[in-house]
């Protein structure tokens, strides 16, 4: 077992390449996420997504922010190399929306808005909300768990030098 | 941010190991044991204990309150006194003004206005009250799975101590490696591969 501290640097660019390969994902095979979720409607870029290049020890941002931003910058920002550092996610199940925003090097979920709960108006209220949120709270973990998953298996696959990165690569290079 | 926020951070663990005993009776010790103190002890810059999640300024862990469901939910609390520094300059000015005045020096060495300042800094200490943050956490215990709602480095290191004082039990973070290792089914073959893996540019 690797210390912790040096698993989280040394393995910081799994979880950017996870991000990257999410964006990709929702762009072109959307469909595919069903089979780890069946009750997801949609899962779609939000309102944030960044990216970082590092070249010789110097490190290039791009960060795309805004509710209908085009995210043509970050693909031409993909296809000199960067990745996805942070993403800013709406995900979908039938009527209920979550909203959030993934991390890639601590896979950290930030800026949760969960769909809408009851209201805490007395004391004996206050079990079943609780109940609500994790049950709520669950579901997007559970999903980001098992797209992770998912991802790693292909990841430490021949598919992924194989045939993933270049797919990526046609993706971000024809848009 | 917490379990009822209208937005929220979580980061999420996996804890290792297992209770003796009566789960919900040993949590309710540790949480007991290791609670934030109710009467605030004025010469400490930070104290950080359990709080309960329905009053966190009053920890109430009695009658197994904390269990929700089949989760436990609960509370780290963090007391801290900040004291701006402008309130520490201006003390101290006036402390090196009195100082002088009263020995008619035109000034001080450097040994003097290190113990004035430390001085200042323990007096102000003792009369400002601390600021309670408090971070909720799920504690899913039959999954062996936390979630605390706060991404805050400070607040996730208090956290991962208290938890092991507490109740002897380890938390590992879940980032992408320790997700991938101990969270993805991953057989000793892709580990293997895992434990190799470069970033894919430099694969190439």
């Amino acid at each position: 077992m690797l210390d912790i501290a040096v698993a989280y640097n040394r393995y910081k660019f799994l979880g950017n390449e996870f991000l990257t390969w999410l964006w990709f994902m929702i762009e072109t095979d959307q469909s595919s996420f069903r089979q780890h979720d069946p009750d997801l409607v949609s899962l779609t870029v939000g309102n944030r997504l960044v990216l970082e290049n590092t070249h010789n020890n110097a490190k290039e941002t791009v960060t795309i922010k805004g509710d209908n931003a085009s995210l043509e910058e970050g693909l031409v920002a993909l296809t000199k190399g960067a990745a996805v550092t942070e993403i800013h996610l709406s995900y979908k199940t039938g009527a209920q929306t979550w909203k959030f925003s993934l991390k890639g090097e601590s896979l950290n979920i930030s800026n949760l808005k969960l769909p809408e709960t009851g209201p805490v108006e007395t004391p004996d209220d206050l079990e079943g909300v609780v109940l609500e949120k994790v049950y709520l709270i669950e579901k997007v973990i559970g999903l980001v768990n098992n797209l992770f998953s998912h991802f790693i298996h292909l990841r430490v696959s021949d598919t992924w030098q194989n045939q993933t990165v270049s797919r990526i690569r046609k993706w971000a290079t024809s848009n | 941010m917490g379990l009822l926020s209208s937005r929220m951070s979580i980061t999420r663990y996996q804890v290792t190991g297992q209770l003796n005993g009566s789960v919900h009776e040993t949590v309710y010790q540790g949480l007991k044991q290791h609670a934030i103190p109710k009467i605030e002890d004025d010469g400490s810059e930070a104290s950080v204990g359990w709080t309960s999640f329905e009053t966190p300024y009053a920890p109430d862990f009695e009658g197994y309150s904390f269990v929700f469901g089949t989760d436990m939910v609960f509370a780290l609390r963090i007391d801290k006194k900040s004291i701006p520094p402008k309130l520490i300059q201006k003390h101290y000015a006036l402390y090196v003004a009195k100082r002088l005045a009263d020995t008619g020096r035109h000034y001080l060495s450097g040994n003097e206005k290190k113990s004035i300042k430390d001085h200042v800094v323990n007096t102000l200490v003792q009369r400002i009250p601390a600021t309670p943050n408090v971070y909720d956490l799920v504690w899913k215990y039959d999954t062996a799975s936390l979630w605390f709602f706060s991404n805050l480095k400070a607040a996730n290191e208090a956290l991962e101590t208290l938890f092991i004082k507490s109740f002897n039990l380890q938390l590992i973070r879940l980032f992408p490696y320790t997700t991938a290792d101990r969270m993805a089914g991953l057989s000793d073959k892709e580990r293997d591969v895992l434990q190799k893996l470069e970033k894919s540019g430099s694969e190439e």
